[in-house]
């Protein structure tokens, strides 16, 4: 009998706290609807990996070989960027290519919560790593956090991707408080230019040398966003392109979310530190959609053709909810008013701004 | 926890990594944007008719 019960002796009181964490990404998963693909999976690793004695958080455990394998090296989120590549339609900021100053916009949330970090953690290093979360960018966050070296990188990965998927939370209070009805139901007429298959393909190819020149460190990010894009685009491998956007993107996304679970282990994940950077990354998010919108606020004071600040705040990445939240915002405002269009190619350029931005943060501390 | 410090002055100490950061993201941004425009100018310009060129 004591075989039996003896489990439950080891039982720890965080570890039940951590059930709790688990079963709630779970419920927002599954109730809400919210990026189901990685909470559900992190939910349910996060109760897996607190089970006491439980053999797949273990040293040499199926969940720890898969962070070595895929996480630890850089693979999965690379591959992964092959299939959000695949997935990207850049069409939109070909035709206005103004947009992606937005997405540059976007990314300050990044360097102010690098400066805030910087108060609460003394190594730099760390702090840079922190605020890569307002990357809103999964694959981001964790090569830079790696590549730093970061002793805090399983409560980053936790935070990026949990913010992530709770982008529809976050962000539509922040883009109330900065702008007014008014501003909210400006309508945007879009004309979709002709964009040619040549600049399509041509898109991937130039952008990754550009942003390899400047930020050579984000080589890997950007290259494998753009080689999915340019199997997207390039005409003559579409089965390829489906497979990275739906079957490559499943797989990676399925063992990435456990994988994250991984380092959500009770007496690493339940600390000050953990709680501290779960709050500064929270603090990225919401200064990246202020940064945006605010800077859209500010064109408008010297344009004649309005902009909705509200695009602004889709330049943080997390693609594509970021787009949709605006869209839908739009659309409560004022049933005709479409700014899909727009909001999709501010987010599409958030995408490659926030790897620049890692880029350069790795330019900075390397 | 040993690990965390309160030292308000690093906030002000490590500004310039937002300065230089963000001026970075716009001046590449802008390259790519100029990079864009190129290619649709580039891309997009009327083929000439042979028979009008000769």
């Amino acid at each position: 009998m004591d075989v039996l019960i003896q489990n439950f002796a080891e039982l720890d009181w965080r570890q039940p706290v951590m059930w709790l964490i688990g079963a709630i990404l779970i419920f927002l998963a599954i109730h809400k609807e919210m990026e189901p693909s990685l909470l559900l999976p992190m939910g349910f690793g996060a109760i897996l990996v607190n089970i006491p004695g439980a053999d797949a958080a273990m040293e040499h455990g199926p969940l720890a070989t898969l962070f070595n394998a895929g996480i630890a090296n850089e693979l999965f989120p690379l591959l992964l960027f092959i299939g959000i590549g695949a997935m990207i339609d850049f069409g939109p900021l070909l035709s206005n290519p103004k947009l992606m100053i937005f997405g540059a916009a976007a990314q300050f949330g990044i360097f102010f919560t690098l400066c805030l970090a910087s108060v609460f953690f003394p190594n730099i290093k760390d702090a840079a790593s922190i605020a890569i979360i307002g990357a809103a960018d999964g694959p981001t966050a964790i090569a830079v956090a790696n590549v730093l070296n970061s002793k805090y990188l399983g409560a980053i990965m936790v935070a990026a991707y949990s913010y992530m998927a709770l982008v529809p939370i976050i962000q539509p209070p922040v883009i109330r408080l900065l702008t007014t009805k008014k501003e909210r139901r400006i309508r945007m007429e879009y004309k979709a230019a002709n964009v040619s298959k040549l600049t399509r393909i041509l898109f991937p190819i130039v952008t990754t040398l550009i942003v390899g020149m400047f930020a050579p460190n984000a080589v890997s990010l950007v290259g494998f966003l753009m080689f999915g894009n340019l199997l997207r685009e390039c005409g003559v491998l579409d089965s390829l392109s489906e497979t990275a956007q739906k079957v490559l993107a499943n797989l990676i996304t399925l063992f990435l979310g456990l994988t994250i679970a991984y380092q959500m282990q009770a007496e690493s994940f339940l600390k000050v530190d953990t709680l501290l950077i779960m709050g500064l990354g929270l603090i990225a998010f919401i200064v990246d959609t202020a940064g945006g919108v605010l800077f859209a606020k500010l064109l408008n004071l010297f344009s004649k053709k309005k902009i909705n600040p509200m695009i602004g705040a889709a330049g943080i990445s997390a693609f594509p909810m970021s787009g949709r939240i605006v869209h839908k915002m739009g659309l409560e405002e004022d049933p005709q008013n479409f700014l899909l269009m727009h909001s999709i190619g501010v987010n599409v350029s958030g995408q490659v701004a926030s790897v620049i931005a890692g880029g350069l943060i790795l330019n900075f501390f390397l | 926890m040993q690990d965390l410090q309160f030292k308000p002055m690093e906030f002000i100490n490590n500004l310039h990594y937002m300065g230089t950061g963000m001026l970075g993201i716009m001046i590449v941004m802008g390259i790519v944007i100029c990079s864009i425009v190129l290619l649709n100018y580039l891309t997009n310009r009327p083929k000439k008719n042979k028979k009008d060129g000769e």
